[in-house]
């Protein structure tokens, strides 16, 4: 089978289980961001990969080939370190070409590869510079240019970006994933900013505590969160507390929502709805009704904070549909059924 | 940080200090040394003030040429040792949990407060044959019966590589303990195996901290005048020894100080020699 298995991997440091019976099949030309805060055993998870770590149990799959007793130079790996270990005694050039003289190609051969390489990364001419003389942006597109040098099966990157501006970071985020899917190539990156993640990933990969809480398309981790922890860590979510009353209607805090339906069995959930999808009006029977706290105008977006019985809802909405709402006044909340998320527990 | 030009009398005070200390303990007796070496030798006494070449004539015989020779290159050949000990042996030192390697430091510094008297009675009793190393060898069946390894070139060689071995670990270390250890993974992810990846990551990353430790040791090593003798035969002194023996038994200052000033020349010029062979390297 075509792509990367990781097959019920734990590895644990003494009592602490830093990754736990973790699996994920990643399809061959996938782009996968592991995201999570830090400590969530994210980064361990790509060492094993790489070979870096040994797991406690189970094991790593690639292209059918189980990869696990295999020592990293033999896995055929291209790894970006979170502080880039490019060679510092060597030029851009040698750094590139590093992997090709292991294996001792030609002269020739190393210098057409550099050449190559330098210009995807858009480095024309760099590969007799040394590296300290590069600005951070450089080193970086050489520290991706140095480990696509074999066009290995699988392209690891641990926080590559971390170091860089956010400018520069949003800059080579499309640039990254544009080279990716020129190249086709298999991409792991471990990150905890999940704009990155939403930008580059086709497969988001969300953990917590040494497991995988939930893996998808970004768009279907933000739209339909798997549990509170994931909502909450993706965007930014409004929880709300969900109840069945007696009459068998689903009601948020208090006022019935027609149309949002719970898991059979299930009579109290949390809901998570995002800030865009919660719109204001007027005070009504069919609303939940609430008092403006605070209102954060950005320009781009507007940001209304509501207080309904001493929960806070966020609501968020565009210039061209502000909401008619000063501090203090009472608001009509409405929360659309079908952009309600009720969360397992 | 800012810089700039040191402008009255007052802003050079700082220097006031370092500098007195260095004329006191270094420019005097050095000049006085200079001054010395080209004094005449009074066999009766000591030595007149004179401006003669004799001590330095004296010394382009091949005889000295030949002891200079060997103390240059056991210098060399201490130094060598030391590092290539040294360098693998604090490397894996650095991978180490912080308490083993605490552990090893303070055993290490423990090595420095044996004097070098100590350091060569105890390398002629484990080299010796009634009690030395030999008898356990024959205990183990590895020899038939004991013998003396001492005095050879190897013992001096031994001892004078244990001598220098603490200060060489203690130089190495600092720059060891903070080199990146993502170099060492990055190269395994690129195909090279982790010894391959030693050496041509580790060691070409900490290279001017290798060519200053083999310099260190190696001026460290050229100054050793007690080992020798404790250690090794007549022929295996260095020159050393000989300015000691010049200067103390023999009462010829004079020689001794030539000898010596021509020691510091030749060092200094090796060390030079190596500096800019590593500079033209860099700059390739």
């Amino acid at each position: 089978m075509s792509g990367l298995d990781i097959n019920a991997i734990t590895k644990t440091f003494g009592n602490f289980i830093a990754v736990d019976n973790v699996r994920l099949n990643v399809p061959h030309g996938t782009f996968v961001c592991l995201l999570g805060p830090s400590g969530c055993g994210k980064t361990t998870l790509l060492r094993m990969i790489a070979g870096l770590e040994e797991p406690t149990s189970g094991a790593i799959v690639l292209d059918g080939e189980d990869i696990t007793p295999l020592p990293t130079h033999k896995r055929n790996l291209g790894m970006v370190f979170q502080s880039l270990a490019l060679f510092p005694h060597l030029s851009v050039g040698d750094n590139i070409a590093y992997a090709l003289r292991i294996r001792g190609a030609s002269k020739d051969e190393q210098k057409k590869r550099v050449d190559e390489l330098l210009t995807l990364i858009h480095l024309p001419g760099f590969a007799d510079r040394p590296v300290a003389k590069l600005s951070g942006g450089q080193r970086q597109r050489v520290a991706i240019a140095r480990a696509l040098a074999l066009s290995p099966k699988l392209f690891l990157l641990d926080e590559p970006l971390s170091a860089l501006d956010a400018k520069l970071r949003e800059a080579m985020q499309v640039e990254l994933r544009q080279l990716q899917q020129r190249l086709g190539i298999t991409t792991i990156v471990v990150t905890h900013d999940q704009r990155e993640a939403m930008t580059m990933a086709d497969l988001v990969v969300v953990m917590g505590n040494g497991r995988i809480l939930q893996a998808a398309p970004p768009i279907e981790i933000y739209r339909k969160p798997a549990d509170a922890f994931v909502a909450d860590f993706i965007g930014i979510t409004n929880l709300l507390p969900a109840e069945v009353d007696s009459a068998g209607r689903t009601t948020i805090l208090g006022t019935a929502i027609p149309g949002l339906a719970m898991p059979a069995g299930v009579t109290k959930a949390s809901v998570s709805i995002r800030p865009e999808d919660v719109h204001l009006g007027e005070p009504g029977s069919r609303a939940i009704t609430g008092q403006v706290t605070f209102v954060r105008d950005l320009g781009g977006t507007i940001e209304t904070f509501v207080e309904v019985g001493g929960t806070s809802i966020i609501a968020v909405a565009t210039p061209r549909e502000r909401p008619n709402v000063s501090v203090g006044a009472k608001v009509g909340v409405t929360l659309p059924p079908e952009s309600c998320v009720v969360l397992g527990s | 940080m800012r810089r700039e030009v040191p402008k009255s009398f007052a802003d050079y005070t700082p220097l006031l200090f370092p500098g007195l200390m260095l004329v006191v303990f270094f420019v005097v007796p050095f000049s006085t040394m200079i001054a010395v070496s080209f004094f005449k030798r009074n066999p009766a006494g000591f030595y007149t003030p004179d401006f003669v070449v004799d001590n330095y004539a004296r010394f382009l015989t091949t005889f000295f040429a030949g002891v200079l020779g060997f103390s240059l290159m056991l210098a060399v050949l201490v130094a060598v040792c030391c590092v290539c000990i040294a360098f693998p042996f604090t490397y894996l030192l650095t991978k180490r949990s912080r308490r083993v390697q605490t552990l090893w430091l303070v055993g290490l510094l423990s090595v420095l407060s044996l004097s070098e008297v100590i350091i060569g009675f105890a390398w002629s009793t484990l080299f010796s044959q009634t009690a030395g190393i030999t008898n356990l060898f024959v205990a183990l069946g590895l020899m038939d019966k004991p013998v003396a390894l001492l005095p050879t070139f190897g013992a001096v060689l031994a001892g004078m590589v244990y001598q220098a071995l603490p200060y060489t670990i203690l130089v190495l270390y600092p720059a060891l303990v903070r080199l990146d250890p993502t170099l060492l993974e990055a190269a395994r992810t690129l195909g090279a195996s982790p010894v391959k990846a030693f050496f041509n990551v580790v060691t070409p990353a900490l290279r001017n901290t290798i060519v200053a430790t083999l310099i260190m040791v190696f001026v460290f090593a050229l100054g050793s005048y007690l080992l020798p003798q404790i250690l090794g035969r007549p022929r295996h002194w260095t020159l050393s020894v000989l300015i000691t023996d010049q200067a103390i038994y023999q009462s010829n200052m004079p020689f001794g100080a030539a000898m010596a000033v021509f020691l510091v020349l030749i060092s200094l010029a090796l060390v030079g020699l190596m500096l800019l062979v590593g500079r033209k390297e860099n700059a390739l």
